[in-house]
């Protein structure tokens, strides 16, 4: 009688394939990651149950609680070609360097005629320069109000590259309404009237009709 | 380990011949593909949560010369009116109040779940829904509720962005958000005496 054996197998599986897969992904992930950019200032902002994801490119207007604006665009191109026209027209010579730093650059909020101090100093200080808001005004056209001309500005800007920026308003919950008023009448008086208004998310409240609509999806 | 230790099968080893431990090339490759994983999680997780949220906002165009004929009328019974004041607190009324000899009853309510301003805006949206089809002059049946928004200069973001949530939310179309005139802060300063007196 013949002793029937099983072959012994091992058990070890090879990792290698799995291993790869994981390090494909992973470099996908690090490269397609975008982190949040710096914020000059911190905003606490209102909760909605809207969802609608931010838009690529986009102009985005902080205003913190004592109604400073502070401006930032999603578009290092257009911001290479906004800072151009910008030192040209408001006459700030700025050298290619402060250029640079204006494209690389996170939010700021300045009147133009601290722009090119702003801009000299390195990188690591311009985090605790005293911002003082984008200056708005009650005229509410480009020619005076400079919220108004960096808006006019970035959209020409960013419609050359072929990216016509939206614009998004990220505003402290506390901020007072008159100062909001400035910021959306500017945008008004230019002629958007479409925008978007940056929320945290909140659940819908159940029994609405939009708790309704929502989950019938 | 991912891996039992297998016992060496039954080679024969000659007696006296000393053989060098053999070492196994194969790398436990499993820590590496924890960690590989983790940090796939982690981007994962990072790139959802920096994608922030919106919500958008459509306003009225703001031109001084459109002509009186092209602006759209809104009809008294669909009409209701918000005023957005100090403390998070919210006045309302139905109807256009153009009459100044009749001024609307004006309410005051808050933001809150119960008895708020969304029970406000359903009743709203439920009595134009009635009385649309019903025939009357001016009624038409594709007619919808329309919310006037005014923020008074003590109310705060916060309120506009709940107001317009609430919008959103009862699945009001038309709404628009307006200046405060002096007719409406007249009727808060009313609201807010004969509440005093009340009390």
């Amino acid at each position: 009688m013949s002793k029937h054996k099983l072959p012994r197998k091992s058990t070890h599986i090879d990792m290698t394939a799995m291993c790869d897969v994981a390090f494909l992904l992973l470099t996908f992930f690090m490269l397609a990651t975008k982190f949040k950019p710096d914020e000059p200032v911190v905003v606490k902002t209102p909760s909605s149950t809207s969802d609608i994801i931010l838009p690529d490119n986009s102009i985005l207007l902080t205003v913190d609680a004592k109604g400073q604006v502070f401006f930032d665009y999603d578009n290092k191109k257009a911001k290479k070609a906004l800072i151009n026209t910008v030192s040209q027209e408001k006459g700030l010579n700025l050298t290619e360097e402060e250029k640079a730093a204006f494209v690389n650059g996170a939010s700021f909020g300045l009147p133009f005629n601290q722009m090119k101090q702003y801009l000299s100093i390195p990188p690591m200080e311009q985090k605790s320069y005293a911002f003082t808001g984008i200056p708005v005004d009650t005229s509410y056209v480009a020619a005076t109000n400079e919220l108004g001309y960096w808006i006019q500005a970035a959209r020409t800007a960013g419609q050359d590259e072929g990216h016509p920026p939206r614009i998004c308003i990220k505003c402290d919950a506390s901020t007072v309404y008159p100062k909001v008023k400035d910021v959306i009448k500017t945008l008004t008086k230019n002629n958007i009237d479409r925008f978007n208004l940056l929320t945290s998310l909140e659940a819908v409240p159940e029994g609405t009709d939009l708790f309704k609509e929502r989950s019938k999806q | 380990m991912a891996e039992i230790q297998e016992k060496s099968g039954g080679g024969k080893q000659r007696p006296g011949v000393k053989k060098g431990k053999k070492l196994s090339t194969r790398i436990d490759l499993t820590p590496m593909v924890d960690l590989g994983f983790l940090l796939i999680t982690f981007f994962i997780f990072t790139t959802t949560m920096s994608k922030p949220k919106t919500m958008e906002i459509n306003m009225p165009v703001d031109k001084p010369d459109i002509e009186e004929k092209d602006k759209n009328k809104v009809k008294d019974y669909t009409a209701m009116t918000v005023l957005l004041s100090k403390q998070n607190r919210v006045y309302y009324y139905t109807g256009l109040a153009d009459d100044p000899m009749n001024p609307p009853k004006v309410e005051v309510t808050y933001f809150q779940s119960k008895n708020g301003i969304r029970d406000a805006i359903i009743a709203l949206k439920k009595r134009v829904y009635e009385e649309r089809g019903n025939g009357m002059p001016g009624h038409n049946i594709k007619d919808e509720p329309v919310i006037l928004i005014k923020p008074d200069t003590t109310s705060q973001y916060d309120d506009i962005v709940n107001i317009l949530d609430e919008m959103n939310i009862n699945g009001i179309t038309t709404y628009a958000l307006v200046d405060i005139t002096d007719v409406d802060r007249d009727f808060i300063k009313k609201t807010e005496e004969a509440n005093l007196g009340a009390q």
